[in-house]
């Protein structure tokens, strides 16, 4: 039941972008700033519409990414996915920053054999495999969708660029933002500054506000933008992408997104 | 509510022989509510440019294995200005948490925090938070250094009671 479950929700994961926006895919962890290493935080992982409650379906952490401060992939810990989300453990052993991420790359594919509809999902190293070479009305498409926090414990750490993918890049530290400050971030793609690419931030709380915060900007010719949080808590961060650098031949393009969730302290 | 008072007049009749150039005066209110834990408290100054030297800081040490420093950063201005930049615990930069009561930290002008003070406009800052209860931050601008006693002064709502600044020269 659960990998029923799973797997819708990893779905819904990766296509929400391309359903405008019909849910939101987010991690949220206990804490973001911690006083020393050896401490743990726990993360939530869920989708749903209203940031940041689990009441929808969990995001599977299959595919989870954790990267301690001197670039060491770290195990979770307790990894458990219920009816609405998945959780984990993250000890923190290392002082410094670590990023915490569900990273889902895949092809999409639809087509039809002897006019039999079919779909497929998968890994383009699979693709040749698993869609037959005389599938007629092939439409394929890329997603690469990355949904991440950070948490530090003691001094934040430097985070470096990934290089690949749609990707925020500190200018201000994720784990260093304070209400009324403002604060600013570049995202690249494929490690090229993202220029005018319209980002969504939003603040969580939304069950008790009758009017969402939500901040939509753009990025500057240096794919940078600055924002100043209008109150203390934790805010989602989204930008999505489309072109056409594919690993596929048959893919007409690539759907790229990007999630963060940060928290703002109060002053 | 922060007031600059000069009191030349008092400091004369009590004596300056004591003479420190800096003095801070902090109230650690009693509270009323079912759960009490004495608050952490961290002093510190900053400068014009958000500089900031540490004075001091009250958390729970005596904890084993150092767990009380776990909560060192809910005192969160002075964690991100200084705490998480320190390594604690340290003579003369960190001591116990204290029971409600008026507590005076006198700060000799040989204290690294102030010995090599630029002249100029500072704000000595007061945080205390505690478990199960609040947190607040004390701001109090003053002027370094000061050709006569001056005295700065402002009222916590909550965390914190009275707390004071005095400079002399």
């Amino acid at each position: 039941m659960n990998r029923l479950i799973g797997l819708a929700s990893v779905l819904l994961g990766t296509l929400a972008f391309s359903t405008a926006q019909a849910h939101r895919t987010w991690l949220l962890p206990s804490s973001t700033v911690l006083s020393a290493p050896g401490e743990w935080v726990t993360v939530d992982a869920a989708v749903s519409n209203q940031l940041f409650y689990f009441n929808h379906v969990p995001l599977r952490a299959d595919t989870l990414e954790i990267v301690a401060p001197n670039g060491a992939k770290v195990a979770p810990q307790n990894v458990s996915t219920g009816k609405f989300r998945t959780t984990f453990d993250v000890q923190l052993n290392e002082a410094g920053t670590y990023r915490i991420a569900v990273v889902n790359d895949g092809v999409m594919a639809s087509y039809k054999v002897g006019g039999e509809q079919k779909r497929w999902r998968g890994r383009a190293q699979d693709f040749a495999k698993q869609v037959p070479a005389n599938a007629e009305e092939l439409r394929v498409f890329e997603t690469t969708a990355r949904v991440e926090t950070f948490v530090t414990a003691g001094k934040p750490s430097e985070l470096k660029a990934l290089g690949r993918g749609l990707e925020l890049v500190p200018v201000t530290h994720p784990n260093d933002l304070v209400a009324g400050e403002p604060a600013r971030f570049k995202f690249l793609l494929d490690d090229q500054p993202a220029r005018d690419l319209e980002v969504t931030i939003v603040a969580g709380g939304e069950r008790y506000r009758d009017r969402p915060i939500e901040l939509k900007t753009s990025t500057d010719a240096q794919g940078e933008l600055e924002v100043t949080w209008p109150e203390p808590g934790m805010y989602w961060i989204n930008a999505s992408a489309q072109d056409r650098n594919t690993q596929i031949e048959q893919a007409s393009e690539r759907r790229v997104s990007y999630v963060a969730t940060v928290e703002v302290m109060a002053p | 509510m922060q007031k600059t008072i000069s009191l030349t007049a008092c400091v004369l009749l009590t004596g300056a022989a004591h003479a420190a150039d800096l003095n801070v005066a902090i109230e650690v209110p009693r509270l009323s509510v079912a759960e009490y834990h004495r608050p952490y408290v961290a002093v510190w100054i900053e400068g014009p440019d958000r500089t900031a030297m540490h004075l001091d800081v009250w958390y729970d040490v005596k904890l084993k294995d150092h767990e009380g420093a776990k909560w060192l950063k809910d005192l969160r201005a002075w964690w991100r200005r200084i705490g998480r930049d320190l390594t604690l615990p340290a003579d003369g930069v960190s001591g116990a948490t204290r029971a409600p009561g008026a507590y005076e930290l006198a700060f000799p002008a040989s204290h690294p925090a102030i010995a090599n003070l630029a002249p100029g406009e500072y704000r000595l800052m007061v945080e205390a938070a505690r478990e199960v209860g609040g947190r607040e931050l004390i701001e109090i601008p003053f002027r370094w250094p000061a050709t006569e006693i001056q005295r700065y002064q402002a009222q916590g709502q909550h965390e914190l009671g009275a707390v004071a600044v005095t400079v002399k020269p």
